[in-house]
């Protein structure tokens, strides 16, 4: 017993420091599995709220750029509503509608790791919970992962873990969007089976599988294709639309039939096992 | 002695906001983030109980680590190199480091920056290779290390000029 004891008061400091890396890779390989940590992450404790202050004030010098982006986005939509056909120009009941949009900003944007998270000013007391679709102006952006009362962290499309349903604009075939960690302004799409036309500078949309995303939000255009390893389907290189370095409005997409399409798939999944 | 904690303290809390509110942010050529808190571990006086260094690296490790949402990657680096810091500045300054007397002020400017860019090169490493952990991304992990480590020294070097601490 004394001879332990001993051993211990001489290896403290290496003790100490295998105690404290066990609680950091137990940190660590939590959160892998669960994505980003519960506990500990950029919507929560102070952290949140510092960035808010550090936003409310670096957000002035982009002012003009963002109203900028923020008319354009207007006149386009303008356009559309201007040149409808008739048969849609039935108002729209608000008791039938599938997705209610929230709006936004990025009080922190990262895109410089391999596991990029970006925090948003809104939280459960907005409306905004876990596995929500986030698009900008431009295009699509992530998925929201955590919230606290005022904040929200965002699993951005930059993000290793991130995987995405996409599809190829008016066809439709589609794959997984995923991210090597290589270039910001470019992810991949994968599983596009061989046999499908393509040509560099094809649009790339989100597909309808999934009941985070309405379908044809816009991601990026093709940049570049070769087959993968089993020569059966295609990588492609999508450059996105969104400038992932200078982001500020996001809105968020709620699709109000997500619980029942959940409940339903859960049901089925039961009902076969 | 209580001066020293004083200063320690407002270190920690002013490298954490330099680091989440403006060095997190740099993304120079779009990637390189320079992790400037390490200067910390650098300044840190010698001779104090090493096991509440550790502790006080692995806790400032973790506050950026909650808000760069980076898990617990900037916690174990920086607890690592606050480990393995006796041995590198054994290395580096020889066995005069071992006498009371041992000061950073008889110590050349080069043995400074060698001990530097040993504590910045042992922290990258770990810090990459745990973030991107898989070998078929060897590549994009050498390029993160050197880029970053050249910036993470640079400003240091900076830092340390700027504001040498009197003591020690």
């Amino acid at each position: 017993m004394q001879q332990i004891i001993n051993f211990f008061i001489r290896y403290r400091n290496s003790v100490l420091f295998l105690f404290l890396t066990i609680i950091g890779v137990a940190l660590t390989v939590q959160s892998r599995s669960y994505h980003q940590s519960k506990l500990f992450n950029s919507s929560k404790w102070v952290s949140g709220r510092l960035y808010n202050v550090s936003n409310s004030v670096s957000s002035y010098f982009q002012l003009r750029a963002e109203n900028n982006r923020l008319v354009e986005e207007n006149t386009r939509l303008r356009k559309m509503l201007f040149n409808r056909s008739d048969e849609l120009a039935i108002p729209v009941d608000t008791a039938q509608i599938q997705f209610n949009v929230i709006k936004g900003r990025i009080i922190k944007n990262s895109y410089a790791a391999t596991r990029n998270y970006i925090t948003i000013n809104l939280g459960e007391e907005q409306g905004v919970q876990p596995d929500m679709g986030v698009i900008t102006s431009e295009g699509i952006l992530g998925i929201v992962e955590n919230t606290s009362k005022n904040f929200a962290t965002v699993q951005s499309i930059l993000n290793s873990n991130s995987n995405i349903n996409a599809k190829i604009k008016n066809t439709d075939y589609f794959g997984s969007l995923v991210w090597d960690g290589n270039r910001y302004d470019v992810v991949q799409l994968v599983d596009i089976p061989r046999l499908v036309p393509l040509v560099i500078g094809d649009t790339i949309i989100t597909g309808g599988m999934s009941s985070i995303f309405p379908e044809d939000i816009p991601i990026g255009t093709i940049k570049k294709y070769d087959l993968n390893t089993s020569k059966s389907f295609y990588n492609i290189d999508v450059a996105l639309f969104n400038d992932m370095a200078n982001l500020k409005n996001i809105y968020i997409i709620n699709n109000l039939n997500k619980d029942e399409i959940l409940d339903l798939q859960d049901k089925t999944k039961q009902g076969n096992e | 002695m209580n001066s020293q904690l004083a200063i320690n303290i407002v270190r920690f809390v002013l490298l954490v906001l330099g680091q989440v509110l403006i060095f997190n942010h740099m993304n120079f050529l779009g990637f390189i983030n320079p992790m400037i808190y390490i200067i910390f571990l650098y300044w840190y006086p010698i001779r104090k109980n090493r096991a509440v260094f550790m502790i006080v690296a692995f806790s400032l490790g973790f506050v950026i680590d909650i808000f760069s949402d980076s898990m617990a990657i900037h916690a174990l680096a920086t607890l690592t190199i606050a480990y393995l810091r006796p041995l590198i500045m054994r290395f580096c300054f020889g066995i005069n480091y071992e006498f009371q007397t041992f000061s950073f002020k008889n110590t050349t400017r080069v043995q400074r920056i060698t001990f530097l860019s040993f504590l910045i090169v042992a922290h990258h490493l770990i810090f990459f290779g745990i973030e991107i952990l898989s070998f078929s991304h060897i590549l994009l992990l050498l390029k993160k290390l050197v880029m970053t480590s050249i910036l993470t020294l640079f400003v240091c070097l900076l830092f340390s000029s700027l504001f040498a601490p009197q003591s020690e």
